[in-house]
């Protein structure tokens, strides 16, 4: 049997990576390696991610990544059959980098060219590991970005059924970790404190947590409530305040997670579970999940850490069905800041603010 | 750009804040520039999202924070750009997701964190702080630099 050789590139936002798998002639496929050229150092001294100074540090370390990525698969260029890369959404200059690169490559070395969603790839990465759920399965889409359930029915097949109206997981920890004078990224951060922390210390709201407000997250409110609670006490917070503050926050969070997870799959009628993303990462939501799941019946599929954090093998992976059904894009593709997995989403209950009734 | 007028109203809930959004979305006439200025959850998205109510931008468009995705383009009335400047350390970031595009003269721009604009606001703009007086209350400052908006008046008069 031939084995056929698919090389992906990502860099949608802080990270720059580069992954090759090999894909067998049944379509199962094994990573063959799969490299991230980690930005975080650069980026904790601004607190966050910026545009600029990604797009350049991605145009630096892309080449030599991807040389290194095709070395550590121990494969040469002309064993590869086709090159997979990130198109959307993300930060535009970022993305222009490794698809100009993806491009230039495919061009040049005559290589079919796959456009990938960078969410499509979080939502695939599951089945770079060994145990991997049946269709259909829900998925919970977790990150500094985005805090969204899909039903997923097949490969590529995505239903948005509700994501955050606000701020996303991933923001609500990094910005309560700027506001407690801790590092970036802040949810590793939180998530360390938080150890030895007592969950129960602060009560913090979980908003949007009424059945008839849907699957739809909200996570401003808490925001505000780590503010308010911040302003109460005399800082800079002692170690044992710290980490009952950052448990208390961490598990408002990942509380909230659960309990929209539990209802969609209790709606929708699922037994599977994906989460994934960066927030997927995250210690105590590995474990609440674990033991709700246990709990409860349902099976839980965590993608190594590794898979949950931007990675380029998820993008290999989502590549595979496309590259199978040779479904490939031509040299004009484009990099989108904007792509939405399910562009029919309509949102579930109201949208609108409710009006005060004093009215103006 | 001296400020020549303003106006102050106090909110008691997040639900109130919007609806000053809303009430000022239903004003604009395009071409507008709102500069938001508040700390971390005092409710400028919320604001926004008013706004957007006001706007027309219909319910699916899921108005939300930009911090991670720095820019937003909606289509209400009239188009709107959102943009948040949290992550933005200078003017050079700024111009590269776009800022100078954003300024059509049609479109209104909302923009969160306007504090690190200082010196590249355009003349004409609508400074909007956001001001925490409670956990629960805030202080919405409006005030006007540059040319006067032919809606000032009706705003007023809402009020």
């Amino acid at each position: 049997m031939k084995t056929r050789y698919l090389l992906a590139i990502e860099s949608s936002c802080d990270e720059t990576a580069a992954a090759v798998i090999a894909i067998a002639e049944d379509g199962a496929f094994a990573l063959r390696s799969s490299l991230v050229a980690s930005q975080v150092d650069i980026h904790a001294r601004y607190g966050g991610v910026v545009p600029e100074i990604a797009s350049r540090t991605h145009l630096e370390v892309a080449l030599p990544l991807i040389q290194d990525a095709l070395r550590e698969a121990q494969i040469q260029r002309q064993d590869l059959a086709a090159i997979a890369v990130t198109r959307g959404p993300g930060l535009i200059g970022a993305l222009l980098v490794g698809l100009q690169i993806a491009k230039a490559i495919a061009f040049a070395w005559k290589l079919p060219l796959i456009g990938v969603n960078h969410l499509a790839g979080h939502l695939e990465a599951v089945f770079l590991e060994d145990r991997t759920p049946t269709f259909p399965f829900l998925a919970l889409l977790v990150s500094g970005g985005h805090t969204t359930l899909y039903r997923v029915d097949e490969h590529g097949q995505y239903k948005h059924l509700g994501a955050t109206r606000d701020d996303a997981a991933g923001e609500a920890f990094d910005k309560a970790a700027k506001m407690l004078g801790l590092g970036y990224p802040g949810g590793v951060q939180i998530d360390r404190l938080a150890q030895q922390g007592d969950p129960s210390r602060f009560p913090f709201p979980r908003s949007m947590m009424r059945q008839d407000q849907g699957l739809d997250f909200s996570f401003s409110g808490l925001k505000t409530a780590c503010r308010n609670t911040l302003e109460k006490l005399a800082l800079p917070l002692e170690p044992s305040i710290l980490s009952d503050f950052c448990a208390s926050y961490q598990e408002a969070i990942v509380d909230a997670l659960w309990q929209k997870t539990a209802l969609a799959l209790q709606l929708q009628s699922l037994s599977s579970v994906v989460v994934t993303g960066g927030v997927a990462a995250n210690s105590r939501l590995r474990s609440l999940f674990q033991n709700q799941c246990q709990k409860y019946g349902y099976s839980l599929f965590l993608p190594s850490r590794r898979f949950c954090t931007d990675n380029a093998a998820m993008i290999a992976a989502a590549a595979v069905p496309p590259f199978l059904q040779a479904r490939f894009d031509d040299l004009s593709l484009n990099a989108t800041g904007k792509l939405p997995l399910d562009p029919s989403a309509l949102p579930r209950g109201p949208r609108r603010p409710p009006r005060s009734t004093q009215n103006t | 750009m001296s400020e020549t007028r303003s106006d102050s109203i106090w909110t008691c809930s997040p639900s109130e804040t919007a609806s000053v959004g809303e009430a000022l979305g239903r004003l604009l006439q395009g071409g507008e520039v709102l500069a938001l200025i508040g700390d971390l959850g005092a409710g400028k998205t919320c604001f926004v999202q008013g706004l957007a109510s006001g706007l027309e931008i219909p319910e699916e468009a899921y108005v939300r924070s930009p911090t991670f995705s720095l820019i937003e383009q909606y289509e209400g009335r009239l188009p709107v750009y959102h943009l948040d400047l949290y992550r933005i350390s200078d003017v050079d970031e700024l111009e590269s997701i776009g800022w100078r595009d954003c300024l059509d003269g049609e479109a209104v721009v909302a923009v969160e964190w306007a504090d690190r604009l200082e010196g590249y606001l355009p003349a004409d703009y609508i400074a909007i702080r956001l001001l925490s007086k409670s956990p629960e209350q805030r202080e919405i400052q409006i005030a006007i630099h540059g040319r006067c908006p032919v809606w000032w008046e009706a705003w007023i008069d809402l009020l």
